[in-house]
């Protein structure tokens, strides 16, 4: 048996002989592999996002909403009659046991001043519970309380985007902002979150008592009701129970007959993340394996040249034969060409690939993820095919008879 | 010879015949039973025109086929039924291989073809090297090693090949028309590296040659013809150039 470097080296050595058509045989393992690269780099960078997302956004929530309108067969969309009071919101907290939070909601998009400064925000009323809700923390300042709820205070919790827009690098704490023409004292100064899945800013926003807002700030349409109530189920495994007794209550609650439509709409939000989540996996397992063809093209030509280099160098394995080299040694000689030729490409495409990967996040601003995975699974893959087409050749090389061999010209 | 010692190549009644077609007739006897004995330090020049069967028992003693039937013992192993692996193994140890056309591998420096034999028997890289170095430095190659073969003369060219079948340490040598392709000049300059081994380094060499003053280098003559031995004999009268001393 002959050692593992010489045969290396002389691998080597005769995919230096022939420079370009190595090159080109390669190019199409480059190319396989890239391809995979990027296209598992932009599905799992998607995948990733969509995790953040639901990080950012809290977990096991679920959302009630009024339901739409039907006015004369015309469908006025989510939240046109509205049907969800506070009173609701406070059964399903006392009255569901797998709801850990429940956080009404109404918001508005108004006017607010400070000193000669104006910005258009978001202004949301709801309740102390919608930081637990959406895993958010107060920086600076406090929470809102059980009592600014009751007295209906005038307080504000306010973004960081409201802050500098508002402030600049002042301390918000304690200064009076006017929404909408109402005075309101700056308690607190949320976290920042940035950008959600639809790329709004999370932070341009101001969270001020449910009661307040009611009562001062929105739009008195239909008094005494809020747009959607805001829930978080005590744990993962109680998201669809909560999402049952919910519609239970609220079906009780509103009166809905068994044949009547209902007048409000439970969203689990988890369940959407989750299906978003499977569709961007199928999509990066078509894309991966649409990819992977090229790998496999890239494999045919490895075959094919392999081909071409045996009958050229037929009288070489001759001469080889004559010498002393077994049939083993023709053949792991062939073999660590192709082998060769598939990783020098597979190394070279993963560059390209994540080179192409980070070209893609620069210009296409889209989240990539590069995996452990999606590289040793690549280069594995450039190595099977090395193996798998480079081993008929490095056979049909083996099996040469060495007279025969020595006699070609 | 007593009837203890074997003969370093012991051929006996070897057939080799050739299917070109079907039906009996069609049955071509390259070689018709040829039985000869090659001792230790033996320097043997193969004769024959073409067709008569030589070069078929060059390949058959040179373990690269199979006769059709007849026994072949080489250094006392029976090669008749021996495994291809095995004759690979025999062909590395055992063989040195000189050819018409040099053969070379090419793009491949005549250092590294020298060492070829070397990393199919499995032997550390340095120690390669170093004996390289000297086979090379034998055939009087030093300085040339790192040339490729079409950078070389016809001449070093088969300096390099008998360099590569020397590197083994190989008891016989099997040169198959070694001269063929060189000039008359070249080829006795050739001629005297082989008497060299035969005489100084008691290298067995059979040589196949159609050229008498060739095979008046060697001593004993054995002529082909028509699949058979036709005639056997020692040289007595060898080439001038070895008898003046010229080696």
């Amino acid at each position: 048996m002959i050692d593992f470097s010489s045969t290396f080296k002389m691998a080597l050595l005769s995919l230096k002989v022939n420079k370009m058509r190595s090159i080109l045989t390669s190019l199409g393992i480059i190319i396989g592999v890239s391809a995979v690269i990027i296209m598992l780099a932009v599905g799992q960078g998607a995948s990733v996002k969509i995790q953040k997302d639901m990080a950012s956004m809290g977990s096991n929530l679920l959302m009630v909403s009024s339901a739409s309108v039907t006015s004369g067969g015309v469908r006025m969309g989510q939240g046109t009659r509205p049907s969800l009071t506070l009173k609701d919101a406070y059964a399903i907290k006392k009255n569901c046991p797998s709801v850990g939070f429940v956080a009404p909601y109404s918001s508005e998009a108004k006017q607010i001043t400070y000193g000669n400064q104006n910005w258009s925000t978001s202004i949301a009323g709801t309740t102390k519970e919608y930081m637990k809700i959406r895993d958010w923390n107060i920086n600076l300042g406090r929470n809102l309380t059980e009592e600014d709820i009751s007295n209906m205070s005038k307080v504000a919790i306010i973004g960081n985007t409201v802050s500098n827009e508002l402030f600049g690098d002042l301390d918000p704490i304690g200064k009076t902002i006017r929404i909408g023409g109402v005075p309101f004292k700056v308690v607190g100064l949320l976290e920042s979150k940035g950008q959600n899945s639809m790329g709004q800013d999370q932070d341009d926003f101001v969270i001020i008592p449910i009661t307040t807002g009611q009562k001062k700030v929105f739009g008195t349409t239909f008094p005494g009701t809020i747009k959607m109530i805001n829930i978080k189920a005590k744990d993962s495994n109680s998201v669809y129970s909560a999402e049952t007794e919910i519609t239970e209550l609220l079906k009780v609650r509103h009166k809905i007959g068994k044949k009547q439509d209902d007048d409000f709409q439970v969203r689990n939000l988890t369940q959407m993340m989750e299906t978003m989540q499977s569709a961007v996996k199928t999509m990066s397992l078509l894309l991966g394996s649409i990819a992977s063809v090229s790998l496999l093209v890239g494999g045919i030509g490895i075959m094919n040249i392999m081909l071409v280099s045996v009958t050229e160098r037929t009288k070489e394995i001759g001469i080889r034969m004559a010498i002393g080299a077994k049939s083993n040694d023709i053949r792991i000689q062939f073999l660590i060409e192709s082998l060769l030729l598939s990783i020098i490409g597979g190394v070279i495409g993963l560059v390209a690939g994540v080179f192409g990967a980070k070209l893609i996040e620069f210009f296409g601003s889209m989240t990539v993820y590069i995996s452990t995975f999606s590289i040793v699974l690549s280069l594995g893959f450039s190595g099977l095919i090395g193996v798998a087409f480079g081993y008929y050749p490095a056979y049909k090389a083996s099996l040469l008879n060495p007279i025969d061999a020595l006699r070609y010209e | 010879m007593t009837p203890k010692e074997k003969a370093l190549i012991e051929a006996k009644n070897i057939v080799k015949t050739y299917i070109t077609g079907a039906g009996e007739d069609c049955t071509f006897y390259a070689l018709k039973g040829v039985s000869l004995e090659i001792q230790t330090g033996e320097f043997v020049a193969i004769m024959g025109a073409s067709g008569s069967g030589k070069s078929t028992f060059m390949n058959i003693i040179g373990c690269l086929d199979k006769p059709t039937s007849g026994e072949y013992y080489l250094d006392g192993e029976n090669i008749v039924g021996t495994r291809l692996d095995k004759l690979s193994e025999v062909r590395n140890s055992k063989l040195g291989f000189v050819f018409q056309g040099f053969n070379l591998i090419s793009r491949t420096s005549a250092l590294e073809n020298v060492e070829l034999p070397m990393i199919y028997k499995g032997i550390p890289p340095k120690e390669r090297r170093e004996r390289a170095m000297e086979a090379l430095k034998i055939v009087g190659l030093i300085g040339k090693e790192q040339n490729m073969p079409n950078q070389l003369s016809g001449g070093q060219q088969q300096r390099v090949a008998i360099a590569r079948a020397i590197v083994n340490d190989a008891p016989v040598i099997l040169a198959d028309e070694p001269t063929g392709n060189l000039d008359t000049k070249t080829s006795y300059e050739v001629m005297d590296f082989f008497v060299n081994l035969n005489e100084k380094m008691g290298k067995t060499i059979v040589l196949v040659t159609h050229e008498e003053d060739i095979a008046k280098y060697c001593k004993r003559t054995v002529r082909f013809k028509d699949g058979n031995i036709i005639n056997d004999s020692l040289n007595t009268e060898r080439a001038a150039r070895y008898k003046e001393g010229l080696v």
